[in-house]
This record gives structure tokens, C-alpha cells and sequence, in this order.
């Protein structure tokens, strides 16, 4: 609060972006944690939020005859132009945001401060709702091929891993901490996803410590191990997302790539992902076409291509898509990494999940993965969001990315994400917000260290209450066992307006059919639940018989079902719609999807 | 020379077909004057393919001759077919006299220039009878059903035996106080006879869109008084007009050099001349580009589409299509004779229908809720308007189809669309009638690729059919538990937060 020199300042003008249309007049307000600009007409009045952590950078700009303005950029790519009569107001209110929205230090972060109607049990709970290790069983491990280790349960084998790791089974602690030592920090191959139908598997590391001429035995067993935990394929993939060139320059530091004749049985393939100084000009050349007043189509494709955005997301999209062809065409498991393993390694193997397995593509899933690929494996969303004031060449859009691919994705298959367009959007505005504890540190140990368990609050509780507006009114259950396949031409790749022009509302479309089929989806939910509510008690009082699990008890809050929705039961009755909504507003964690099943028992 | 004669070759056994979303095919082929079959000989009764041969834009052709065989035995070809509706296929033919000679056949047949030649003559399917009433509108019924015009407005018949203006109808609307032989003399000073003429009056303020050619006013500023008169009886005194030069102001400067030119300040007072867009506001306006049967038509027909709920309907989009295309002699068969295949690059040919239907799309897009009419609309004309088994889109201009006798041996496209049967297809499930105005967005990030056209034989198209099928679902249950008195309340146009500058729709704005 020390920061806030002036908490009100009025008659400031909010500049619209074009040029024929009438600016706001009205209040601006600094609080603790938000700007607030009010807009107050005679017979109305508009409010406009924005997080302080939301806030990229704050510009004074070459004062004006009307005016001192002041230019605010923000992680969710909304622009702010606002015009001060007084150029002491401007000053003041530039000071403080240059400080309020770069913290310093980790408990200045909004999720410190935010308390939401939550005892300790519920928030306890809500940081066990999603869990990796739930996960994995999901996918049916341990097994005879792999088991899930306890190895680095005092992150002494690798600082920015997981405390649990999936290891092959026939790999010995000496292969496994001898591997972590050839690796770039530690990072030695782990199990990132089994594919229950072919048996291959997904692994992901950092680079070798290979040099120009370094080998190391453990490092090369532990692949073999690898190979032999997949009975179906005799050799592995060994993906290194990097291009070639960047690939060959870190050998001449040390680190590099794993040398074919070294390895038995690996098939190496570069990919070409850039790495995040290219991916973050890219951005910033992107935004300033998003930003462009009036531009002509060919300012506009101009500007896109030279951005080089759209080459980007493709080259992330085409890695992912070897992945998935890999593990479910040729039943190999691949071994992926980049440099460190925490970015492009976690933009492939998330994406590689997505397409292979429809678990994924669910509200719930995309969590899961989430938690999985990113926040355990350590991929650094302080240092990547930029939370703190820190270095800003470690800033980069590598989330911002993968959520793009999963957009693509969904826009080439309109029917198998379970989530809509605003929950990826959603997620985004959640990770720069730091309202929640869940994307804040670069990883696991860092987060224990913080005891963000206790001092913050889980984002995904929050989401999966809000489930509703998420919902893709088209998902079809029915479609979703099948791996996809998506095409990676260019002309299937489309710029994602609903993300980077958010906040430019006269560019989207005036009618949504997202909106008009969730209403008439949500009615019908509405009139199911309360027959079935009434079937429940009819058959609580011994009024009608059982049905057979149709209806459905108030659910145990304490087991969270991780069963992949897969299972042909779940079509039974023909419709899936209610299903998937059944419990949209009443959803706890742990609740939702569970009551087909359980049903069973009444 | 019969249609038959360029069929050397009719029949070919064990030829393969490879198309997208389907396995390789072995069996028949066959070329008739009209149509290339295929079929796998299993099912006696279906065919497995047939296309128009019209709808073939180019063929490419490769012959193998494998050495060491006899020539008949050892040689095959393969013929690649590239159709307007963008569908690309292959065929393996064995032998390859048999190859060049069905080659032959699709090249001469696929590009008949003779109206009567053509299929729609010959196309008499069962339900179908030609006595049944052919076109869907005309002047006189649009004159009649849009009561506002009857006080200031009239029907002109000068056009009667098309020599006024080759390519107008033979019924136009002018304004009441000019004569017939004023309209002829201004027809004489527009490129192509086209003097002004009205195409939409807006229900709201009565203001017009008036569209026409460029006048011939050539380097030496030639002017024609009658030309004036019309214009200025178009505005009565009221307010001003304005006139929206669809070219570029240097353009237009070029034209006085051909003998074309633009309206001057001084000899149009009441009229303010604008080569770009701007800010619109309640006035009537005057389109033309140089000729007026092409730009000029879209900016007319798309304004219409914004402004008029009625045009949003099925009918009343086909009727529109009627009206100012058809009617309004855009010359399709010039235009549409190859498409972007085709390595023939006539002089006449370019795509402006399918340019408006894009602009179509894109304003569906935009508005989803606001047109009656599904995106499989605006694909069937856009092949149908390219090769059809309906006269509709023959010729290029009412003289002609009248010459032809269209009318007494074609069936009519628009008539078969909206038969009840055929109609639900074209169906926009969500459709929510407007009476507002739809401003569509003109940002670049605003227009997209029209995937359902050019991506239409991707696995893409299959994946957009099942959500297409599942909104109609949820539609269709939805209604099923609503019941028949399901009240409108779901309608969300946002139209009245729209900002000024998407307003800012270039030239179709004005009204």
C-alpha cells in the first residue's frame, strides 16, 4: 500500500483505440491490488479491472496539447491508453504501478493476500484435488514394465523435478542417479506418459552432457531400459525439439545431444522449436500488429508472417504430432528434451497427451496435465511470467503456446474438447494473476519452500465450480476415445483473436453460437436434474425401484475419481449431454463425474 | 458436330479411382455428352461417381509406356481432374489410346460454348415438370411489395425488347418524374446502356440505393442532361446523395482516357463523389464501378444483406440473388466459364459471385444467429453456379436467356432450393430473426479463410459436418422439451454496442 501516492485521480480520459470513437472520461482508482477505472455517464457506469500482476509495463508518453498520457500493456494483452489533465496525476500513478506491478518479493504476490470462503479443510482439499500420482494409476501404473519411484522424495536427484518420478522398472538407483548426473541439471529421463494400448511410452528429460566427445554408461542403460520397458517396439525415439544448429553450438559448452553410436537401438530426430528469446520477440512483434490502428490486410499479413508466430506454433504443433504418430502408429516410446526440458519439453509432451489420450481434452484432464507437465516437472512460471522483478530475458510465451496448440486443436476438432475457447483463456489470465498459489515458483521445491499449501489457495476448485461456463456445448463423448490426428498445414492454423485481440470487442463476432447453445444446453441440464433429484427421492422412499445406477446419491467428496470417461458405460443411456453437465453448479472437487458410477451402490 | 462425336472412347474397364475420404476404387468408366461415371460394377444401380462434365476446370494427363511389352497391354495413363467446386480426383486408366481418347472427350465436352448444348437442356428428372412457374421475383413484384416506393417511384417497361440496355431487365424502377426518353438518353451516356436505376429502398427512411455504370463522360467532360435530371429526381429536392465510385479516384481519371470517366461536382450539385470510404450517415446513394454488372453488384447486394432483415431469409436471399445478379445482368457465363484451375485465363472470366458469397460467409460468421440460411447454402451455389443441372446461372443476361428459352426448356435452381424437402438442409439452426441492421467487423483479424469452401475435401470438412450435426441436435432436443410455445427469449444480438467504427463497412455503409 506504501506504493499508492495517489489512490484517485479524476477526469482522466481512457483513449479508445480508434480514432471515430468518443473516449471514456472518468475516475481512476489505485487499490492494492487492482487499478479501477470507472466510467460514469449520466445514466451509466462502466467499470474497468485490471490486476496489477496483469500489468506487463507502464509507458509515459510525449506529453500532449490535451493531455499527459500513459500507455499500460498487459499479460492478457489488454491495452490501456489513458490521458491525465495533469502531468503530476500521471507521474504519480506511473510510480506507483511501475511498483505495484512488479513485486519483489514472493509474498507481495496477490495469492498471499487473497482469502476466498474457505476453511483450512476445503483448502486442503482443494490442493489434493488434482494429483499426479492419481494420475499415473490412471494410466494403469505401476506395472511389470514401470513403477512410480520415491527415489527423489527429497529432490536430492534432481531439485526441479517431482518428488514422485516413473522410472522403468529394471533401471537400478545407479542408473538412475548416475543418468541424473550426464544430464543438464539433473534432469534424467522419467516417465512423462504410458500409453496403456500399445505400451509405449512418453519420457522427457534435459540435454546430455554429451560435449563433443562424453558418454556416459548409465545414461545409455537407462535408455536401454527404456527400450526394453516397451516389448512392442524394439527401438526408441530420441526427440531433441531444438533446431539443429542451436542443438551442435551447446556441444562446444558441455552439453549437446546423444550420439546414435553410443546409444543402442535410438532413432534421433531434431525438431526445430526455437527457444524462448525467439519465442518472446515473436510475441512482441505479434502484439504490435494486435495493436496496429486501422491496418490495411496486407499491414495485417505482413505483420503476422514477419512476426513469425504462426511458423512457431506450427513447428511446437508438427513436434507433438510426431509424438502421438510415434507411441500410437508404431507403438515406440520416445525420449524428449530440449535444453533444460522445461519448456519446449513441456509444450511436446503435453500436446503428445492431448492428441493421444481423450482424457486430456476434459475439463478436469487439461488440469491434470497441467499439474503434470508444467507445475511438477518444473517448468518456471515465476520466471517465465515474469511474477517478479527479475530478469526479463527469462520471460517467454512457452504456456501461452501450448495453450494456443490446444486452441488450434479444438478448432480443427470442434467436438472433443470438453472445454470451450474461455477456459483456456481463463487459465491464462490465472497464471499472470497470481491470485492462486498454483503457478507461482519455478517448481516443486520451491513451492514446498514457500508453503504456498498453506498460505494459498488452489486454482483449480475454483475453476471446476465455474465448470459451466466452460463447457463445449458440442463435445461428444462418443468421438473422444480416438487418437487425433490433426493436419499441420499452414492454412489450418488460424490467429487466435479471442486471446490476442481479447479486449478489442468490435473485432469479434456480435452473435456467439457458444453462448446461444450453452442457454439452450443449460435449460436442459436444469429440467434433467430436477427429474432425476425427483426420481432420487421416489426411490429414497421406496416409492420406485432402483433403476440400476441411472440415479445417482449425493457423492463421497473423499475419492476422487480418476477414471478416464472412456468407459463404454457411460453411454448407456443414449445421451451424453447430461452427463457431462449433470453436476455443473453443485460440482465439489472430487464430485463430478463420479455419479454413474456410484450410482451403482444406492 | 453431335455432342456424341467427341466420344471416342465410352466406355473403360478396370480404371481406378482415387478421391479424398475414400478407399482406391477399381471399375468402370464412362464418358457421355454431359457426365463422367464411375462405377465398381457391384451395385448395378448406384454409381460410385458422377460429375458433371461442365464442373471439370482442367485435366492433366500422364501416359506410361512400359518397354518390352506389346503397346496394347503394356501401356496406362493416369488423368488427373481438377473441378470448379475445388475437388481434385484420379484416374488410372489402363491403355493408353483409352487415356488420351477419354482425355479428349472431357476437353471438348467440359468447355461447350453453346447455351443449348448444355445440360440444363437436357436435365428432366421425374419430380420436376418445366411448366411450373420458373424464377422466384422480378422488378415489378419487388416494386410492388415495398409500398414505399409507390408515391415517388415507377415501374419504366423501356426496356421491354432490351435494346435500351442489353443487359438490364426488361423491367427496371426510376423515379416517377422521369420519362422513358429521358431514361433513354441517359442509357446512351452510361457505359452499356446501364442508367441509374434503383436497386433497395430501405424501409426505415426511404433513402435508395441506385446502381448503374460509369458515364461516358471521355477526355473532352461530356455531359447529358437527362443524366442530371434522373439524379437529381432520385434526391427530390431533399438532401444530399451520395455517389460511391467503386474505383480508385486515379482509376476513374483513367477512364476519361477510354471514353469512360465519373460524375463532376459541377454537373451533379446535389450529388457528393467519393472513391473511398467514409463515415456513413441517412442519405441515398448511387454505386457503380465501370461497367456495373460486377463490384457494383456486390456492394449493392451486400448492403442489402446488412440493412434489410427480409434478405436474410432463404427466399429473400434468393430472390436478392435474383434480382440484383441474374436480373441484373451479371454476365455468369462469361465469368464463370473456368475457375482457378484452369490454365485457359480468359479475359472475361473472374469470380465475383464467389467473392460475394465469401463476403456472405463472413458476415455469417460474424452474426451466426442473424440469417436463415446454413453455410451448405452458399456452398451449393457456389457449385452450382459453375455447373449445374439448372438454368438459373446460364447466360449473361435476361436478353440472351430469353433468346435461349431458358425459361420454357431449364428448370430453375432457386425454385428446387426451396422445395420443403430440400430446404431444411440449408437450414441455419440457430437462426433468430433481427430487425436490426448487422454492421459486420472489417478488421483484418475480423475475416478468415472461408474454410468450409476451400478446405471442403480436407478430413476438416468432416470433422465441421459432425459439429454441424451436433448443433442441429441440440437444437432439435431442445425444442422437442420446449415444446411448441417455446418462447424467444434466447435473442442476443448485440448490435446496439457496436462502436461507430465498425461501422465503418467501406462503402456498403452509407444508408
Amino acid at each position: 500500500m506504501e506504493h499508492i501516492i495517489t489512490p484517485k485521480v479524476e477526469h482522466v480520459k481512457l483513449l479508445n483505440k480508434y480514432p471515430e470513437k468518443k473516449s471514456a472520461l472518468g475516475t481512476l482508482y489505485l487499490t492494492a491490488t487492482h487499478l479501477i477505472y470507472v466510467e460514469q455517464t449520466n445514466n451509466s457506469r462502466a467499470e474497468t479491472w485490471v490486476l496489477h500482476h496483469h500489468i506487463m509495463s507502464v509507458e509515459k508518453l510525449p506529453l500532449t496539447a490535451p493531455g499527459c498520457p500513459l500507455l499500460i500493456r498487459c499479460k492478457t494483452f489488454q491495452l490501456l491508453h489513458l490521458l491525465f489533465q495533469k502531468e503530476r496525476d500521471c507521474q504519480d500513478v506511473y510510480q506507483s504501478l511501475l511498483h505495484l506491478s512488479q513485486p519483489v518479493k514472493e509474498d507481495e504476490l496477490y495469492a498471499f493476500l487473497y482469502t476466498p470462503h474457505q476453511n483450512q479443510e476445503d483448502r486442503r482439499q482443494g490442493w489434493e484435488f488434482i494429483s499426479v500420482a492419481n494420475d499415473f494409476s490412471r494410466m494403469g501404473l505401476s506395472n511389470e514394465y514401470w513403477e512410480i519411484s520415491p527415489l527423489n522424495k527429497n529432490y536430492e536427484i534432481c531439485s526441479t523435478y517431482p518428488s514422485i518420478l516413473g522410472l522403468p522398472k529394471n533401471a537400478s538407483v545407479a542408473v538412475v542417479t548416475g543418468s541424473a548426473k550426464f544430464r543438464s541439471r539433473g534432469r534424467l529421463p522419467v516417465l512423462s506418459y504410458y500409453h496403456k494400448d500399445t505400451k509405449a511410452a512418453i519420457c522427457r528429460c534435459s540435454q546430455p552432457l554429451s560435449g563433443l566427445t562424453s558418454r556416459c554408461v548409465e545414461d545409455e542403460q537407462m535408455l536401454q531400459a527404456i527400450s526394453q520397458a516397451n516389448p512392442n517396439c524394439p527401438f526408441i525415439y530420441v526427440v531433441d525439439t531444438r533446431p539443429k544448429l542451436n542443438a551442435m553450438a551447446n556441444r562446444a559448452a558441455g552439453k549437446g545431444y546423444e550420439n546414435e553410436d553410443n546409444y543402442s537401438n535410438i532413432r534421433f530426430q531434431f525438431q526445430g522449436i526455437e527457444n524462448i528469446h525467439v519465442m518472446r520477440n515473436s510475441l512482441q512483434k505479434l502484439l504490435e500488429v494486435c495493436s496496429m490502428k486501422s491496418p490495411s490486410m496486407s499491414d495485417y499479413l505482413t505483420g503476422l508472417e514477419n512476426s513469425g508466430w504462426m511458423r512457431h506454433i506450427k513447428s511446437v504443433m508438427d513436434a507433438g504430432v510426431f509424438l502421438a504418430k510415434a507411441v500410437s502408429e508404431e507403438r515406440a516410446s520416445v525420449l524428449v528434451h530440449c535444453s533444460d526440458g522445461w519448456d519446449r519439453t513441456a509444450q511436446v509432451c503435453s500436446l503428445a497427451c492431448i492428441l493421444l489420450d481423450p482424457y486430456y481434452r476434459t475439463i478436469k484432464g487439461l488440469m491434470v496435465l497441467i499439474e503434470k507437465e508444467w507445475i511438477s516437472f518444473g517448468h518456471k512460471f515465476s520466471h517465465r511470467c515474469g511474477h517478479l522483478d527479475s530478469d526479463p530475458k527469462e520471460v517467454s510465451p512457452v504456456f501461452t503456446q501450448f495453450l494456443e496448440c490446444v486452441w488450434q486443436l479444438s478448432e480443427q476438432f470442434p467436438c472433443v474438447f470438453e472445454f470451450n475457447e474461455r477456459y483456456l483463456i481463463e487459465i491464462h489470465n490465472q497464471v499472470y494473476a497470481c491470485q492462486y498459489g498454483n503457478f507461482i515458483g519455478n517448481c516443486q521445491k520451491e513451492r514446498l519452500d514457500m508453503r504456498l499449501h498453506e498460505k494459498t489457495f488452489s486454482l483449480w476448485p475454483h475453476l471446476l465450480k465455474n465448470q459451466h461456463l466452460y463447457r463445449n456445448p458440442l463435445y461428444r463423448r462418443s468421438l473422444e476415445s480416438t487418437v487425433l490426428r490433426p493436419s499441420t498445414l499452414p492454412l489450418h492454423f488460424k490467429f487466435w483473436c479471442g486471446m490476442y485481440n481479447h479486449y478489442d470487442g468490435g473485432m469479434h463476432p456480435k452473435q456467439s453460437v457458444l453462448d446461444q447453445l450453452l442457454s439452450l444446453t443449460q435449460k436442459q441440464v436444469e429440467g434433467e436434474r430436477t427429474m432425476t433429484e425427483l426420481q432420487r427421492l421416489a426411490v429414497a422412499d421406496g416409492v420406485l425401484p432402483d433403476p440400476s445406477g441411472l440415479i445417482s446419491t449425493p457423492t463421497k467428496q473423499d475419492s476422487p475419481c480418476e477414471k478416464t470417461p472412456t468407459a463404454p458405460v457411460v453411454q448407456s443411456n443414449g445421451s451424453c449431454a447430461p452427463l457431462i453437465n449433470g453436476d455443473a453448479e453443485e460440482a465439489v472437487p472430487g464430485a463430478e463425474k463420479c455419479n454413474e458410477e456410484e450410482g451403482a451402490e444406492s | 458436330m453431335e455432342l456424341s462425336e467427341h466420344i471416342k472412347t465410352a466406355n473403360v474397364e478396370d480404371v481406378t479411382l482415387r478421391r479424398p475420404f475414400h478407399p482406391a476404387l477399381r471399375g468402370t468408366l464412362c464418358v457421355t455428352s454431359h457426365h463422367l461415371l464411375f462405377s465398381d460394377g457391384k451395385d448395378e444401380a448406384s454409381w460410385q461417381l458422377l460429375i458433371l462434365l461442365k464442373n471439370i476446370d482442367a485435366i492433366e494427363k500422364s501416359v506410361e509406356i512400359l518397354f518390352g511389352y506389346p503397346r496394347a497391354v503394356g501401356s496406362s495413363g493416369t488423368i488427373t481432374i481438377k473441378c470448379k467446386d475445388l475437388l481434385v480426383l484420379q484416374l488410372e486408366i489402363p491403355g493408353m489410346e483409352e487415356c488420351l481418347n477419354i482425355a479428349s472427350s472431357i476437353e471438348a465436352l467440359s468447355s461447350l460454348e453453346s447455351v443449348t448444348e448444355m445440360y440444363p437442356f437436357f436435365y428432366r428428372p421425374s419430380h420436376l415438370t418445366l411448366s411450373g412457374p420458373w424464377g422466384l421475383s422480378s422488378m415489378e413484384q419487388y416494386y410492388k411489395q415495398t409500398e414505399r416506393l409507390w408515391d415517388r417511384w415507377r415501374i419504366s417497361t423501356v426496356n421491354s425488347d432490351y435494346s435500351v440496355c442489353l443487359s438490364y431487365p426488361s423491367a427496371v424502377i426510376v423515379p416517377r418524374e422521369v420519362d422513358d426518353d429521358m431514361l433513354i438518353r441517359s442509357a446512351r451516356f452510361r457505359q452499356g446502356g446501364r442508367f441509374p436505376v434503383l436497386s433497395y429502398c430501405h424501409h426505415r427512411n426511404g433513402m435508395v440505393i441506385m446502381r448503374s455504370s460509369q458515364p461516358l463522360t471521355g477526355a473532352n467532360k461530356k455531359s447529358c442532361k437527362e443524366d442530371e435530371l434522373l439524379l437529381r429526381a432520385v434526391i427530390d429536392g431533399s438532401k444530399l446523395g451520395y455517389i460511391i465510385d467503386l474505383r480508385s479516384a486515379q482509376q476513374a481519371q483513367q477512364a476519361r482516357m477510354t471514353g469512360g470517366g465519373f460524375e463532376s461536382k459541377s454537373c451533379y450539385s446535389d450529388w457528393k463523389r467519393f472513391h473511398r470510404h467514409h463515415e456513413r450517415d441517412g442519405h441515398s446513394v448511387l454505386v457503380h464501378g465501370s461497367e456495373g454488372t460486377d463490384n457494383t453488384l456486390l456492394v449493392s447486394s451486400l448492403a442489402q444483406l446488412i440493412l434489410d432483415p427480409a434478405s436474410r431469409t432463404v427466399t429473400g436471399f434468393l430472390c436478392l440473388l435474383e434480382r440484383e445478379w441474374i436480373q441484373a445482368g451479371h454476365p455468369f457465363q462469361q465469368r464463370c466459364a473456368h475457375s482457378a484451375y484452369s490454365h485457359a485465363r480468359l479475359k472475361q472470366e473472374c469470380p465475383s459471385f464467389l467473392l460475394l458469397l465469401d463476403c456472405v460467409w463472413q458476415v455469417w460468421r460474424q452474426f451466426p444467429l442473424a440469417l436463415e440460411f446454413s453455410e451448405a447454402l452458399l456452398l451449393r451455389l457456389a457449385q452450382e453456379v459453375y455447373a449445374s443441372n439448372y438454368g438459373t446461372f446460364l447466360c449473361n443476361s435476361e436478353q440472351e436467356r430469353c433468346a435461349a428459352g431458358v425459361k420454357e426448356n431449364t428448370h430453375c435452381l432457386f425454385q428446387s432450393l426451396l422445395r420443403p424437402d430440400i430446404e431444411e438442409q440449408y437450414l441455419n439452426p440457430l437462426y433468430e430473426p433481427t430487425d436490426l441492421v448487422i454492421w459486420p467487423s472489417v478488421h483484418p483479424q475480423s475475416l478468415q479463410l472461408w474454410t468450409g469452401l476451400f478446405l471442403r475435401w480436407t478430413e476438416y470438412a468432416q470433422n465441421m459436418e459432425e459439429a454441424r450435426e451436433e448443433v442441429w441436435s441440440i437444437v432439435k432436443e431442445h425444442r422437442e422439451q420446449a415444446g411448441p410455445d417455446r418462447t424467444n427469449n434466447m435473442l442476443s444480438t448485440h448490435c446496439d454496442t457496436l462502436t461507430p467504427f465498425e461501422n465503418l463497412m467501406d462503402e456498403l455503409t452509407i444508408l
